[in-house]
């Protein structure tokens, strides 16, 4: 198992720097530079080149950047006057974290719960209706679940506040329109999978020993179904997590996706990639803790493999 | 003296319902009972039903009609604590030892689930009781710990008797426990079931398309064709006097391990493939397959009826 985690663990490193090495080149690589305004003028331009460093060989660029990384420090931003990118993630991530970690556990709750419930009620009206709801979770995207929800519940019922980041009742449309994608997934793949656990031998061996229909479901199907579902939780998290940036925009929430979407636009180079650094790592952790529950959960994988 | 009647199967039917509203009969009027202590052999070939009836007896399936009697009672009419009382009785051992067993459990929890759900042992004394039951089927107490996947087909069949042998049970079903073993696997795993059956006065009904194993331990043996029983007599009987045509043809099949009896053995070939039992049509199920068919056959079934001791045949032709 030590080993194993060793293993996964130098191959997440490896990952993370491939990550950092393409995204230094290709966000330089794209046409324009950080200090397109007509109101700087040539000379401002050089001068401000210099300060940030822009102005050395691409290479020389790198290894700064990189001993700078590895200290922890991911410069100035470019846009914002003296606020380091460090300064700037610290500041709006919470925020982010928040809204996905209510997603998360929304999503996960109701997802499985669906899932179980079709499948138990396999094709009877329950197993209809959670799938019709996991169709429309998959198929409507987050930006127009956020906005009819918002237009429904904040404009026309005005029962929830339609924006902002403030108290409990500001979460709740917000975490529904980035959780719905998700939930639908989970719930879908727990149905099939537990629809092809129940079909295996070891639930008749269970029926068998006496077990009433209740333990044969909780301690056999539901412990084996549950298995192709941790392994999609977490690029799922990654995803709920990252995927912020439209609906922080609907309900004008202070998180990272905002600062995500202009860096790019302004060409922020140290703001790109500070994010995407962020993100990247933070995908790579997230499937990194998966291969390790994968490996606790499934007695199979742990054996010296 | 003769011993009681443990199990007996009474008329007994399941029907699936398929696409279309078509009606699968996978058993249709099985007829037959065991006696305590025996072991009663339920031959055929595949998709004729022996899985199913062997699944239905020990109510892992609904009946669609007739009774199955353990010990006298019904036990498909039972209230949930004589249910559960029931799946202490009578276990089953699955053909499949690579699937029936939960592959997230360790081998002591999977034997020690069905101690736990009867309250039989609890504490040193259940572990104790696993290591025992490993010992039994020829393992060891250190295979407690580890997980199906670590062992072989023989080893994770003797796991599965091992688990169906923790409720202390005196029926068990055994659904081809052997067809999915290596054949040198198969006689250890047959002869310890014939050994558990001597010391614990189990009762079996083994269920095999391999007619020579069945012969071997089998006291009597019933043929299935079709969701019904054909024929059925003390083992034998059965293999020395076939009646059925269809019995025929079967034991014709069966190789001789004598290379000059085997070069004369003569083979009743079947013409013809198994029609399908769903919404079969009335008459004798064989009738379109067998050579001394009548006008009879088709219109009647033939009625399963015993034309000597303990010889049951459902043929109008004899």
């Amino acid at each position: 198992m030590v080993r194993y985690i060793i293993k996964r663990f130098i191959v997440s490193i490896i990952t993370v720097w491939i990550l950092v090495t393409l995204t230094f080149f290709l966000v330089r690589a794209l046409p324009g530079d950080p200090f397109l305004s007509e109101k700087i003028t040539p000379e401002i331009k050089a001068n401000m080149m210099r300060y940030y460093g822009l102005d050395k060989p691409l290479p020389v660029q790198y290894a700064t950047y990189m001993s700078n990384l590895l200290k922890g420090d991911m410069g100035y931003s470019l846009r914002y006057k003296n606020r380091t990118v460090n300064a700037i993630i610290a500041d709006a991530f919470p925020a982010s974290a928040e809204l996905g970690i209510r997603s998360l556990i929304f999503s996960v709750t109701v997802g499985l719960i669906l899932g179980i419930i079709a499948a138990l009620n396999h094709n009877k009206g329950w197993d209809y209706a959670s799938m019709v709801i996991a169709v429309i979770g998959v198929s409507v995207p987050s930006f127009i679940v956020g906005a009819l929800i918002q237009y429904l519940f904040g404009i026309k019922w005005k029962i929830l506040p339609v924006a902002q980041w403030k108290s409990f009742a500001h979460t709740i449309m917000p975490t529904f329109a980035l959780g719905l994608g998700t939930l639908a997934l989970i719930a879908r793949l727990m149905r099939t999978s537990m629809l092809e656990v129940v079909g295996q031998d070891y639930i008749k061996t269970a029926k068998a020993k006496g077990l009433s229909p209740f333990q044969v479901t909780v301690k056999h199907q539901i412990r084996n179904a549950i298995l192709p579902v941790v392994t999609v939780m977490g690029p799922l998290v990654a995803t709920l997590l990252t995927g912020t940036f439209v609906v922080e925009q609907i309900f004008a929430i202070p998180g990272l996706g905002r600062h995500y979407v202009l860096s790019i636009q302004n060409l922020d180079y140290t703001m790109v990639m500070g994010l995407t650094i962020f993100y990247g790592a933070f995908l790579v952790f997230m499937n990194f803790l998966v291969d390790i529950a994968y490996g606790l959960v499934d007695p199979r994988i742990r054996v010296g493999k | 003296m003769e011993a009681k009647k443990l199990i007996e199967v009474k008329d007994l039917k399941k029907y699936f319902h398929v696409g279309g509203g078509g009606v699968l009969k996978a058993v249709d009027d099985l007829n037959f009972f065991i006696r305590e202590g025996e072991t009663l052999g339920l031959v055929g070939e595949s998709g004729c039903g022996k899985s199913t009836a062997g699944r239905t007896i020990i109510r892992l399936y609904d009946a669609t009609g007739g009774e199955v009697l353990f010990d006298g009672m019904n036990v498909h009419k039972l209230d949930k604590n004589k249910a559960k009382e029931f799946t202490k009785k009578a276990q089953m051992i699955f053909q499949d030892p690579y699937a029936s067993l939960d592959p997230r459990m360790t081998v002591g929890d999977i034997i020690g689930e069905g101690i736990d759900i009867h309250n039989l042992y609890k504490g040193k004394e259940r572990m104790e009781r696993i290591y025992e039951l490993l010992a039994t089927v020829g393992l060891n107490r250190e295979h407690a710990n580890r997980f199906p996947h670590e062992f072989s087909g023989g080893q994770r069949q003797r796991i599965g008797i091992a688990r169906a042998l923790a409720v202390e049970p005196q029926f068990i079903v055994c659904d081809e426990p052997i067809s999915a073993l290596d054949v040198s696997i198969q006689a250890q795993v047959v002869n310890l079931l014939i050994k558990l059956q001597h010391e614990k006065k189990l009762t079996y009904l083994f269920i095999a398309h391999d007619l020579s194993m069945v012969k071997h331990i089998s006291d009597r043996v019933g043929v299935m064709y079709l969701g019904t029983l054909v024929e059925l007599a003390s083992s034998t009987e059965l293999y020395k006097r076939p009646i059925h045509p269809y019995t025929q043809a079967l034991m014709s099949a069966i190789p001789i391990a004598d290379p000059d009896v085997e070069r004369s053995r003569k083979r009743i070939l079947l013409e013809g493939d198994v029609p399908s039992p769903i919404n079969p049509p009335p008459g004798c199920r064989f009738k379109a397959r067998c050579r001394y068919a009548t006008d009879i056959c088709s219109k009647e079934m033939p009625e399963f009826r015993e034309i000597g001791k303990d010889h049951f045949v459902a043929c109008h032709n004899v």
